[in-house]
Protein backbone atom coordinates (compact mmCIF):
# COMPACT_ATOMS: atom_id res chain seq x y z
CA UNK A 1 0.00 0.00 0.00
CA UNK A 2 1.33 3.43 -0.87
CA UNK A 3 0.98 6.10 1.73
CA UNK A 4 -2.35 7.79 1.25
CA UNK A 5 -0.93 11.07 2.50
CA UNK A 6 0.90 11.22 -0.85
CA UNK A 7 -2.39 12.29 -2.43
CA UNK A 8 -4.48 15.22 -1.16
CA UNK A 9 -8.03 14.78 0.05
CA UNK A 10 -10.98 15.82 -2.14
CA UNK A 11 -14.61 16.36 -1.19
CA UNK A 12 -17.06 14.93 -3.67
CA UNK A 13 -20.48 16.31 -4.59
CA UNK A 14 -22.87 14.34 -6.78
CA UNK A 15 -25.92 15.58 -8.62
CA UNK A 16 -28.33 12.70 -8.94
CA UNK A 17 -30.66 14.31 -11.49
CA UNK A 18 -30.54 17.36 -13.70
CA UNK A 19 -31.93 20.36 -11.90
CA UNK A 20 -31.27 19.04 -8.40
CA UNK A 21 -28.50 20.24 -6.09
CA UNK A 22 -25.09 18.66 -5.97
CA UNK A 23 -25.00 16.89 -2.61
CA UNK A 24 -21.94 16.07 -0.57
CA UNK A 25 -21.42 12.30 -0.65
CA UNK A 26 -17.99 11.86 0.93
CA UNK A 27 -14.30 12.27 0.27
CA UNK A 28 -11.44 10.45 -1.42
CA UNK A 29 -7.74 10.78 -2.23
CA UNK A 30 -6.48 11.72 -5.69
CA UNK A 31 -3.40 13.32 -7.25
CA UNK A 32 -5.33 15.93 -9.23
CA UNK A 33 -8.82 17.04 -10.23
CA UNK A 34 -9.13 14.66 -13.15
CA UNK A 35 -8.20 11.66 -11.03
CA UNK A 36 -10.56 12.87 -8.30
CA UNK A 37 -13.48 12.93 -10.73
CA UNK A 38 -12.62 9.51 -12.16
CA UNK A 39 -12.20 8.05 -8.68
CA UNK A 40 -15.50 9.60 -7.64
CA UNK A 41 -17.15 7.95 -10.62
CA UNK A 42 -15.88 4.58 -9.40
CA UNK A 43 -16.38 5.07 -5.69
CA UNK A 44 -19.69 6.95 -5.55
CA UNK A 45 -21.68 6.34 -8.74
CA UNK A 46 -21.55 2.56 -9.12
CA UNK A 47 -25.23 2.11 -8.52
CA UNK A 48 -26.46 4.69 -10.93
CA UNK A 49 -26.54 7.54 -8.41
CA UNK A 50 -24.92 10.14 -10.59
CA UNK A 51 -25.52 12.63 -13.35
CA UNK A 52 -22.76 15.12 -12.59
CA UNK A 53 -19.75 15.22 -10.27
CA UNK A 54 -18.02 18.10 -8.51
CA UNK A 55 -14.67 17.60 -6.81
CA UNK A 56 -13.25 20.24 -4.46
CA UNK A 57 -9.89 20.09 -2.70
CA UNK A 58 -10.77 19.59 0.96
CA UNK A 59 -8.25 22.29 1.92
CA UNK A 60 -10.27 24.81 -0.08
CA UNK A 61 -13.36 24.30 2.04
CA UNK A 62 -13.69 26.69 4.96
CA UNK A 63 -15.97 25.70 7.77
CA UNK A 64 -17.60 27.57 10.63
CA UNK A 65 -16.19 26.73 14.03
CA UNK A 66 -18.17 24.56 16.48
CA UNK A 67 -17.51 27.10 19.29
CA UNK A 68 -19.22 29.80 17.18
CA UNK A 69 -22.46 27.83 17.16
CA UNK A 70 -24.02 29.87 19.95
CA UNK A 71 -23.25 33.28 18.48
CA UNK A 72 -24.04 32.20 14.93
CA UNK A 73 -27.24 30.28 15.20
CA UNK A 74 -28.97 30.63 18.54
CA UNK A 75 -30.18 34.26 18.07
CA UNK A 76 -32.41 33.03 15.22
CA UNK A 77 -34.28 30.73 17.61
CA UNK A 78 -36.39 33.41 19.34
CA UNK A 79 -37.28 35.55 16.31
CA UNK A 80 -40.44 33.88 15.19
CA UNK A 81 -41.34 36.95 13.10
CA UNK A 82 -38.61 35.92 10.66
CA UNK A 83 -40.72 32.96 9.67
CA UNK A 84 -43.74 33.80 7.51
CA UNK A 85 -46.16 32.06 9.87
CA UNK A 86 -48.49 34.98 10.64
CA UNK A 87 -50.35 35.06 7.37
CA UNK A 88 -53.71 33.44 6.92
CA UNK A 89 -53.29 31.01 4.09
CA UNK A 90 -56.08 30.51 1.58
CA UNK A 91 -57.42 26.96 1.74
CA UNK A 92 -56.57 26.32 -1.90
CA UNK A 93 -52.81 26.84 -1.32
CA UNK A 94 -51.92 23.51 0.15
CA UNK A 95 -48.21 23.20 -0.30
CA UNK A 96 -46.70 26.40 0.96
CA UNK B 1 -16.12 -24.66 -41.10
CA UNK B 2 -19.71 -23.49 -41.41
CA UNK B 3 -20.66 -19.93 -40.65
CA UNK B 4 -22.47 -21.17 -37.55
CA UNK B 5 -19.26 -22.79 -36.27
CA UNK B 6 -17.33 -19.63 -37.06
CA UNK B 7 -19.84 -17.51 -35.15
CA UNK B 8 -19.61 -19.87 -32.18
CA UNK B 9 -15.82 -19.59 -32.12
CA UNK B 10 -15.94 -15.81 -32.41
CA UNK B 11 -18.51 -15.41 -29.63
CA UNK B 12 -16.53 -17.79 -27.40
CA UNK B 13 -13.32 -15.82 -28.06
CA UNK B 14 -14.93 -12.49 -27.24
CA UNK B 15 -16.39 -14.02 -24.07
CA UNK B 16 -13.10 -15.66 -23.09
CA UNK B 17 -11.06 -12.49 -23.62
CA UNK B 18 -13.39 -10.59 -21.30
CA UNK B 19 -13.76 -13.40 -18.77
CA UNK B 20 -10.05 -14.13 -18.44
CA UNK B 21 -9.00 -10.48 -18.26
CA UNK B 22 -11.89 -9.79 -15.88
CA UNK B 23 -10.67 -12.58 -13.61
CA UNK B 24 -7.10 -11.26 -13.69
CA UNK B 25 -8.30 -7.76 -12.74
CA UNK B 26 -10.48 -9.18 -9.98
CA UNK B 27 -7.29 -10.53 -8.38
CA UNK B 28 -6.57 -6.94 -7.31
CA UNK B 29 -9.74 -6.81 -5.25
CA UNK B 30 -8.62 -6.09 -1.69
CA UNK B 31 -4.99 -5.69 -2.84
CA UNK B 32 -5.13 -2.48 -4.86
CA UNK B 33 -2.39 0.13 -4.45
CA UNK B 34 -4.97 2.50 -2.97
CA UNK B 35 -8.61 2.16 -2.06
CA UNK B 36 -9.91 4.16 -5.03
CA UNK B 37 -7.96 2.07 -7.57
CA UNK B 38 -9.03 -1.12 -5.86
CA UNK B 39 -12.65 -0.16 -6.47
CA UNK B 40 -11.94 1.01 -10.03
CA UNK B 41 -10.36 -2.32 -11.02
CA UNK B 42 -13.20 -4.26 -9.40
CA UNK B 43 -15.69 -2.18 -11.43
CA UNK B 44 -13.82 -2.83 -14.65
CA UNK B 45 -13.59 -6.55 -13.84
CA UNK B 46 -17.35 -6.63 -13.32
CA UNK B 47 -17.94 -4.87 -16.65
CA UNK B 48 -15.79 -7.47 -18.41
CA UNK B 49 -17.46 -10.40 -16.70
CA UNK B 50 -20.84 -8.95 -17.67
CA UNK B 51 -19.69 -8.86 -21.31
CA UNK B 52 -18.45 -12.46 -20.99
CA UNK B 53 -21.91 -13.53 -19.83
CA UNK B 54 -23.53 -11.97 -22.90
CA UNK B 55 -21.06 -13.55 -25.31
CA UNK B 56 -21.04 -17.01 -23.75
CA UNK B 57 -24.83 -17.11 -23.53
CA UNK B 58 -24.99 -16.24 -27.22
CA UNK B 59 -22.27 -18.79 -28.07
CA UNK B 60 -24.29 -21.49 -26.32
CA UNK B 61 -27.38 -20.57 -28.34
CA UNK B 62 -25.46 -20.52 -31.62
CA UNK B 63 -23.95 -23.92 -30.88
CA UNK B 64 -27.38 -25.40 -30.17
CA UNK B 65 -26.20 -28.02 -27.70
CA UNK B 66 -27.94 -26.43 -24.74
CA UNK B 67 -24.71 -25.31 -23.09
CA UNK B 68 -25.31 -22.33 -20.77
CA UNK B 69 -22.94 -19.45 -20.00
CA UNK B 70 -21.96 -21.29 -16.82
CA UNK B 71 -21.28 -24.56 -18.66
CA UNK B 72 -18.98 -22.71 -21.04
CA UNK B 73 -17.22 -20.72 -18.33
CA UNK B 74 -16.78 -23.41 -15.71
CA UNK B 75 -16.67 -26.72 -17.55
CA UNK B 76 -14.18 -26.13 -20.37
CA UNK B 77 -10.48 -26.89 -19.99
CA UNK B 78 -7.77 -24.50 -21.15
CA UNK B 79 -7.50 -26.15 -24.59
CA UNK B 80 -11.09 -25.08 -25.27
CA UNK B 81 -10.50 -21.49 -24.17
CA UNK B 82 -9.93 -19.27 -27.20
CA UNK B 83 -8.78 -16.00 -25.59
CA UNK B 84 -5.64 -14.19 -26.71
CA UNK B 85 -2.52 -14.84 -24.61
CA UNK B 86 -2.32 -11.17 -23.56
CA UNK B 87 -5.41 -11.54 -21.36
CA UNK B 88 -4.19 -14.55 -19.39
CA UNK B 89 -0.76 -13.27 -18.28
CA UNK B 90 -0.36 -12.84 -14.51
CA UNK B 91 -1.31 -9.45 -13.14
CA UNK B 92 2.31 -8.61 -12.23
CA UNK B 93 2.97 -5.24 -10.60
CA UNK B 94 0.59 -2.34 -11.11
CA UNK B 95 2.52 -1.03 -14.12
CA UNK B 96 2.16 -4.43 -15.80
CA UNK B 97 -1.55 -4.57 -15.01
CA UNK B 98 -2.08 -1.08 -16.42
CA UNK B 99 0.10 -1.66 -19.51
CA UNK B 100 -1.68 -4.93 -20.31
CA UNK B 101 -5.10 -3.34 -19.85
CA UNK B 102 -4.08 -0.42 -22.04
CA UNK B 103 -2.80 -2.61 -24.88
CA UNK B 104 -5.99 -4.67 -24.74
CA UNK B 105 -8.41 -1.75 -24.28
CA UNK B 106 -6.89 0.08 -27.28
CA UNK B 107 -7.78 -3.02 -29.34
CA UNK B 108 -11.08 -3.76 -27.59
CA UNK B 109 -12.64 -0.32 -28.12
CA UNK B 110 -12.36 -0.08 -31.94
CA UNK B 111 -13.41 -3.73 -32.16
CA UNK B 112 -16.56 -3.12 -30.13
CA UNK B 113 -17.26 0.10 -32.03
CA UNK B 114 -17.03 -1.78 -35.32
CA UNK B 115 -19.31 -4.53 -34.00
CA UNK B 116 -22.07 -1.97 -33.43
CA UNK B 117 -22.55 -2.08 -37.22
CA UNK B 118 -22.47 -5.89 -37.43
CA UNK B 119 -25.09 -7.58 -39.60
CA UNK B 120 -25.63 -9.96 -36.67
CA UNK B 121 -28.26 -8.38 -34.40
CA UNK B 122 -27.05 -10.04 -31.23
CA UNK B 123 -23.39 -9.07 -31.71
CA UNK B 124 -24.59 -5.58 -32.47
CA UNK B 125 -26.69 -5.41 -29.30
CA UNK B 126 -23.89 -6.69 -27.07
CA UNK B 127 -21.44 -4.21 -28.61
CA UNK B 128 -23.74 -1.23 -28.13
CA UNK B 129 -23.71 -1.85 -24.39
CA UNK B 130 -20.01 -2.75 -24.25
CA UNK B 131 -18.79 0.36 -26.11
CA UNK B 132 -19.65 2.67 -23.21
CA UNK B 133 -17.90 0.41 -20.72
CA UNK B 134 -14.80 -0.09 -22.83
CA UNK B 135 -14.54 3.65 -23.54
CA UNK B 136 -14.11 4.13 -19.81
CA UNK B 137 -11.65 1.21 -19.51
CA UNK B 138 -9.39 2.74 -22.16
CA UNK B 139 -9.62 6.13 -20.52
CA UNK B 140 -8.66 4.66 -17.15
CA UNK B 141 -5.72 2.59 -18.42
CA UNK B 142 -4.45 5.46 -20.66
CA UNK B 143 -4.54 7.94 -17.80
CA UNK B 144 -2.51 5.66 -15.56
CA UNK B 145 -0.01 4.74 -18.24
CA UNK B 146 0.59 8.45 -18.87
CA UNK B 147 0.99 9.09 -15.14
CA UNK B 148 3.47 6.24 -14.81
CA UNK B 149 5.43 7.16 -17.92
CA UNK B 150 5.49 10.86 -17.16
CA UNK B 151 5.87 10.32 -13.41
CA UNK B 152 8.92 9.40 -11.37
CA UNK B 153 12.05 7.64 -12.63
CA UNK B 154 10.86 4.44 -10.97
CA UNK B 155 7.30 4.55 -12.38
CA UNK B 156 8.67 5.39 -15.83
CA UNK B 157 11.10 2.49 -15.85
CA UNK B 158 8.49 0.02 -14.56
CA UNK B 159 6.02 1.12 -17.24
CA UNK B 160 8.66 0.80 -19.97
CA UNK B 161 9.69 -2.68 -18.77
CA UNK B 162 6.03 -3.73 -18.73
CA UNK B 163 5.50 -2.48 -22.30
CA UNK B 164 8.67 -4.20 -23.52
CA UNK B 165 7.58 -7.49 -21.93
CA UNK B 166 4.01 -7.34 -23.21
CA UNK B 167 4.70 -6.12 -26.74
CA UNK B 168 5.30 -9.63 -28.11
CA UNK B 169 1.73 -10.56 -27.13
CA UNK B 170 0.09 -7.79 -29.15
CA UNK B 171 0.71 -9.31 -32.59
CA UNK B 172 -1.75 -12.12 -31.92
CA UNK B 173 -4.62 -9.65 -31.49
CA UNK B 174 -4.56 -8.88 -35.21
CA UNK B 175 -3.89 -12.27 -36.79
CA UNK B 176 -7.30 -13.50 -37.92
CA UNK B 177 -8.13 -17.18 -37.61
CA UNK B 178 -10.31 -19.05 -40.10
CA UNK B 179 -13.49 -18.09 -38.25
CA UNK B 180 -12.66 -14.38 -38.19
CA UNK B 181 -11.76 -14.39 -41.90
CA UNK B 182 -15.02 -16.09 -42.80
CA UNK B 183 -17.12 -13.73 -40.66
CA UNK B 184 -15.28 -10.64 -41.92
CA UNK B 185 -16.11 -11.61 -45.52
CA UNK B 186 -19.77 -11.93 -44.54
CA UNK B 187 -19.74 -8.48 -42.87
CA UNK B 188 -20.47 -9.94 -39.45
CA UNK B 189 -17.20 -8.83 -37.87
CA UNK B 190 -14.65 -6.17 -38.88
CA UNK B 191 -11.33 -6.92 -40.55
CA UNK B 192 -8.66 -7.09 -37.85
CA UNK B 193 -6.30 -5.15 -40.12
CA UNK B 194 -8.61 -2.12 -39.80
CA UNK B 195 -8.71 -2.50 -36.03
CA UNK B 196 -4.91 -2.64 -35.98
CA UNK B 197 -4.65 0.77 -37.63
CA UNK B 198 -6.79 2.35 -34.91
CA UNK B 199 -4.92 0.46 -32.18
CA UNK B 200 -1.61 1.62 -33.54
CA UNK B 201 -2.73 5.26 -33.63
CA UNK B 202 -4.04 5.14 -30.04
CA UNK B 203 -0.89 3.43 -28.79
CA UNK B 204 1.30 5.96 -30.58
CA UNK B 205 -0.60 8.93 -29.15
CA UNK B 206 -0.67 7.68 -25.55
CA UNK B 207 2.95 6.48 -25.47
CA UNK B 208 4.07 9.84 -26.79
CA UNK B 209 2.21 11.67 -24.07
CA UNK B 210 3.57 9.19 -21.52
CA UNK B 211 7.13 9.78 -22.81
CA UNK B 212 7.47 6.01 -23.22
CA UNK B 213 9.20 4.31 -26.15
CA UNK B 214 7.23 2.18 -28.53
CA UNK B 215 8.95 -1.23 -28.48
CA UNK B 216 10.14 -2.59 -31.83
CA UNK B 217 7.95 -5.18 -33.52
CA UNK B 218 9.58 -8.59 -33.53
CA UNK B 219 8.61 -12.16 -32.83
CA UNK B 220 4.97 -12.39 -31.82
CA UNK B 221 3.68 -15.02 -29.42
CA UNK B 222 0.47 -16.69 -30.55
CA UNK B 223 -1.62 -19.80 -29.96
CA UNK B 224 -4.25 -18.61 -27.51
CA UNK B 225 -6.79 -18.09 -30.29
CA UNK B 226 -6.63 -21.79 -31.15
CA UNK B 227 -6.49 -23.02 -27.56
CA UNK B 228 -2.73 -23.37 -27.15
CA UNK B 229 -2.07 -21.32 -24.04
CA UNK B 230 0.79 -20.21 -21.82
CA UNK B 231 1.45 -22.02 -18.54
CA UNK B 232 -0.50 -19.29 -16.74
CA UNK B 233 -4.05 -20.08 -17.89
CA UNK B 234 -4.37 -23.58 -16.39
CA UNK B 235 -3.80 -22.53 -12.75
CA UNK B 236 -6.09 -19.52 -13.22
CA UNK B 237 -8.92 -21.69 -14.53
CA UNK B 238 -8.32 -24.22 -11.75
CA UNK B 239 -8.97 -21.50 -9.22
CA UNK B 240 -11.89 -20.01 -11.13
CA UNK B 241 -13.57 -23.37 -11.70
CA UNK B 242 -12.83 -25.12 -8.43
CA UNK B 243 -16.26 -24.69 -6.87
CA UNK B 244 -18.18 -25.93 -9.91
CA UNK B 245 -15.72 -28.83 -10.39
CA UNK B 246 -15.90 -29.87 -6.75
CA UNK B 247 -19.66 -29.55 -6.37
CA UNK B 248 -21.08 -30.02 -9.88
CA UNK B 249 -24.29 -28.10 -10.44
CA UNK B 250 -24.05 -26.27 -7.13
CA UNK B 251 -26.16 -23.12 -6.79
CA UNK B 252 -26.16 -20.44 -4.14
Amino acid sequence: MSKEQDFPLWEIFIQSKRGLDHKHVGSLHAADAQMAIENARDVYTRRNEGNSIWAVLAENLHASKPEDQGAFFDPADDKVYRHPTFYVMPKEAKYI
Amino acid sequence: MTQQEALFRFAVRMGDNSLVLGHRLSEWCGHGPQLEEDIAQANIALDLIGQARNYLTYAGEVEGKKRSEDDLAYLRTDRDYLNVLLCELPKGDYAQTIARSFLFDAFHLPLQQALTTSTDERLKGIAEKAVKEVTYHLRHSSEWLIRFGDGTEESHSRAQVALNDLWRYTGELFIPDEAEEMLAKAGVVPKLGDIQKEWSATVGRVLKEATLNRPADGWAASGGKKGVHSEHLGPMLAEMQTLQRTYPGVEW
